[in-house]
């Protein structure tokens, strides 16, 4: 039964990274890009996740560690060059 | 029967990711659709990485703290980015629909 959720749930995943795909692409400004790249991290976080799950090794989750890490630091960056038009003052 | 607590805790986790992504295309302006993907997503990544924790520590008869340190990492991390996104947003002067209130309580940005 965990095959079939897990299945599922990757679906849905998918689903919502084309969602946040789009509102990349038609984002009317640039908070709205920050914003939809930010839940694409999250979200790849999630699909890696359930990788390792359905792997059942535990060697994945480093690399979501570091995907976590990374992408708040570039989007913290992003929003503070947009802010001051300058990242380290 | 953990088989079935997994199952349950990761099916809900993929609706609140996927309400989130939902609300990012749906709402109609920027201060509306912050909320989505800050609060919908966070807690659905939180309940899908419990969930790899329960998983993994009943297959493997260890206890894995790995999944509670990305868990706790996002949670912590997810208002702060919120911040900095709302404030360039106030600091670019978005338009918002008739609708979204409190405006006025913004401040002249410094």
């Amino acid at each position: 039964m965990l095959e079939i959720v897990i299945l599922i749930v990757f679906a849905m995943i998918g689903l919502s990274l084309l969602l946040n795909l789009w509102r990349l692409l038609i984002g009317p400004s640039i908070p709205d890009r920050i914003l939809a790249l930010d839940t694409m991290y999250i979200n790849t976080i999630a699909l890696i996740i359930l990788y390792g799950m359905s792997m059942g090794t535990e060697l994945y989750f480093e690399a979501a560690l570091l995907i976590a890490m990374l992408g708040f630091v570039s989007t913290v960056a992003i929003c503070k060059y947009l802010l001051r038009g300058d990242i380290i003052e | 029967m953990i088989e079935w607590i997994i199952s349950i805790l990761l099916l809900v986790g993929g609706c609140f990711i996927l309400v989130g992504s939902i609300g990012l295309v749906k709402m109609p302006d920027f201060f509306m659709r912050l909320h989505g993907p800050t609060k919908a997503s966070t807690l659905g990544m939180a309940l899908l990485l419990i969930s790899a924790m329960m998983l993994l520590s009943s297959t493997q008869e260890t206890l894995s703290v790995k999944e509670i340190l990305i868990s706790l990492f996002l949670l912590l991390t997810a208002p702060i980015s919120a911040y900095m996104m709302i404030k360039s947003a106030i600091h670019h002067k978005l338009e918002s629909i008739e609708r979204t209130t409190g405006k006025d309580n913004i401040e002249d940005d410094v």
